[in-house]
């Protein structure tokens, strides 16, 4: 990847984001390529939850460009806006699956807004997504309250990619999945990555989701970013950045894995 | 990266052959559906790729599926789309025809509905009944100290279900007693009778409208309120966040606003009955040119001791049959938003039918105990 420029998917340029006399970002510059897995991290309050609506065109900044496929995003009209948002999915935090609708009528919904299909069809496509994301195709009659905690990430996920998105944005894919369930999805969206070519943005405070999917990784720290790969982020000197990775956690997970090999 | 060109989809009934050509996106499935339905139609004998560029998986699974289902495998021209091999490893082996897929469940016939609702009705009056064992037992317990008995809470809850609604209870008792002096009027002035005016406006307001208004009004206002409030806090798991401290949530939610209510209602019913009376009072001033010394002379005639209290009697009742409506339908919301909108509303209906029906048979207890 590093040997030819690779091709630059989203493109943010001196963003600036203010509330009110709090400035949460202060000129943060970014690319993401096509292809790869590109991870935000950043403590609470860091803003990394505006820097996604940013980048996905649901708040515009006070100030600079985000470019999706070469399009400046901040100056779009809304016609224009729902254009590039058909070419992303996007999952969120806590699923936000419609809770009065089964699962399969969650993933056709986008499909059944925006395409004139019959009902077999999206049956069928919504059968497509559900096993693309592991999920047995009985699932898809259930509702949302009776799916565990993973199911519903993947549900999610089923209804993010209802559109053939090239690009997906994951908020916390892993957070609250035990350690299983948690690798199962990354295995997932390395999967998903490699054998659709799908360019993923996410944000995650999973240490190990950061280390077995992302590429590169962006920290926000004092409104800034600092992007690098996973090894030189680790090695950066910033006081919070040291915090971040060679914290008590980091160094038990560290510690616990060292052990585990000598006893092996 | 192949050239990107419109999708175009033709299909040789007589052949049997299917032809695709350019790009299908997701945007093109319409497109691709309708052919392959033709297609299928025709026997679905061969498909012709060799002009086609880039599938999105999406179209690429409903056309792998439609030559699945071909009775014979149909014979391929061109190379197949680049997700047929993802498809083939994500499917590892498993069949995608139609017709394997296991069919869904069918709705059930009539009969089974029925049950079903009868059984859902049923729980619900099961709910309902336990409901109240639950909170007569809560009461009973937190009667006997005043810590228990949440005197903050139920201020609050009475504040805001009771002086926040002065106003529009207010104007709507105002309003009422005009018009209903207004026809009253009206109606009596051809038999000279126009003085009686102020027997109907002050006995109907005092004894019916006043209190039934206001509780109509609340049960809008208030039963929603706390139907929905509760029914958010169930969707959150706050009541069985408050379960697992310890602190019994028909104590701390549930019994302050039956008990605000029930202490704002009478209130609030005291304020429609004196706004009715002022109402009735302007109103025969000016249409009957009646002087108020002469209107409270009358009034003073028309009404006994008990007119008044026969209407304030039935408000804390009224409040209670709201509350209690209110806040068991609110609890009973579960798992999904829609519930909680459709128990919000059946909160406000139900509570105004009870308000209603509780009025009808107050007014025939009255008549027969002559109150």
């Amino acid at each position: 990847m590093a040997a030819t420029t690779p091709e630059v998917v989203i493109s943010v340029r001196d963003v600036v984001n203010r509330f009110g006399p709090q400035t949460v970002h202060d000129g943060v510059s970014f690319d993401v390529h096509a292809g790869e897995v590109f991870g935000i991290v950043g403590g609470s309050g860091s803003g990394k939850s505006v820097l996604l609506k940013t980048m996905l065109g649901l708040r515009k900044p006070d100030s600079g460009v985000v470019e999706v496929e070469g399009h400046d995003i901040t100056c779009m009209s809304e016609r224009e806006l729902r254009g590039v948002k058909q070419r992303y999915g996007v999952t969120f935090q806590h699923g936000a699956l419609f809770t009065s609708l089964t699962v399969t009528e969650n993933v056709i919904l986008p499909m059944v807004e925006l395409f004139a299909l019959e009902e077999a069809t999206l049956q069928s496509l919504a059968e497509l997504r559900l096993r693309m994301v592991g999920l047995p195709v009985d699932a898809g009659a259930k509702f949302p309250a009776q799916l565990s905690g993973g199911m519903i990430k993947r549900a999610a996920l089923a209804r993010a990619l209802a559109l053939d998105p090239a690009l997906l944005f994951l908020d916390e894919p892993t957070a609250g999945l035990d350690p299983i369930a948690a690798t199962a999805f990354d295995d997932l969206v390395l999967y998903l990555r490699r054998t659709l070519g799908l360019t993923v943005v996410m944000v995650t405070h999973d240490l190990d989701t950061l280390a077995r999917t992302c590429d590169r990784v962006a920290v926000l720290v004092d409104g800034k970013v600092i992007v690098d790969t996973l090894p030189g982020i680790v090695r950066n000197d910033h006081p919070w950045i040291r915090e971040y990775f060679h914290g008590a956690r980091g160094r038990l997970m560290a510690a616990a894995g060292e052990e585990a090999q000598r006893g092996a | 990266m192949p050239k990107s060109s419109a999708f175009q989809a033709r299909v040789d009934v007589a052949e049997g052959r299917l032809s695709l050509a350019g790009d299908c996106r997701a945007a093109d499935l319409g497109t691709l559906e309708a052919a392959l339905r033709e297609w299928a139609g025709a026997g679905s004998r061969s498909v012709d790729l060799s002009a086609a560029g880039g599938f999105d998986i999406g179209p690429a699974w409903i056309l792998k599926r439609a030559m699945a289902d071909a009775a014979t495998a149909p014979a391929v021209s061109g190379s197949l789309p680049a997700h047929f091999a993802y498809l083939d490893e994500m499917l590892d082996g498993t069949s995608v025809r139609t017709a394997d897929i296991a069919p869904q469940p069918r709705e059930p016939a009539g009969l089974v509905r029925l049950g079903r609702a009868l059984e859902v009705r049923g729980e619900s009056w099961y709910e309902a009944l336990t409901y109240g064992g639950k909170l007569i037992s809560t009461a009973g317990s937190s009667w006997r100290s005043w810590r228990h008995l949440r005197i903050p809470s139920v201020v609050r809850h009475a504040y805001e279900t009771g002086y926040q609604a002065v106003p529009v209870v207010a104007v709507i008792a105002f309003l009422i007693s005009v018009i209903s002096a207004y026809i009253s009027a009206q109606q009596l002035r051809p038999y000279g009778g126009e003085i009686f005016t102020v027997d109907i406006v002050a006995v109907g307001v005092l004894r019916e409208f006043g209190v039934l208004l206001t509780a109509i009004m609340v049960a809008g206002r208030t039963g929603s309120a706390y139907a929905a409030e509760l029914g958010v806090m169930k969707l959150n798991d706050e009541v069985d966040a408050l379960e697992s401290m310890g602190i019994d949530p028909y104590e701390v939610l549930v019994l302050p606003r039956i008990l605000g209510l029930v202490i704002a209602l009478p209130l609030l019913t005291i304020v429609a009955d004196f706004m009715g009376l002022f109402g009735g009072a302007i109103l025969t001033r000016y249409l009957i040119d009646l002087p108020w010394p002469q209107f409270y002379m009358r009034l003073d005639e028309a009404i006994a001791p008990t007119t008044f209290w026969a209407g304030l009697v039935k408000a804390p009742v009224f409040g209670l049959l709201i509350g209690l409506t209110g806040t068991l339908r609110g609890l009973q919301v579960r798992e999904s938003s829609r519930e909680l909108g459709r128990l919000t509303t059946v909160a406000v209906v139900q509570s105004i039918f009870l308000v209603i029906f509780a009025d009808a048979l107050f007014a025939i207890f009255f008549l027969e105990i002559d109150f």
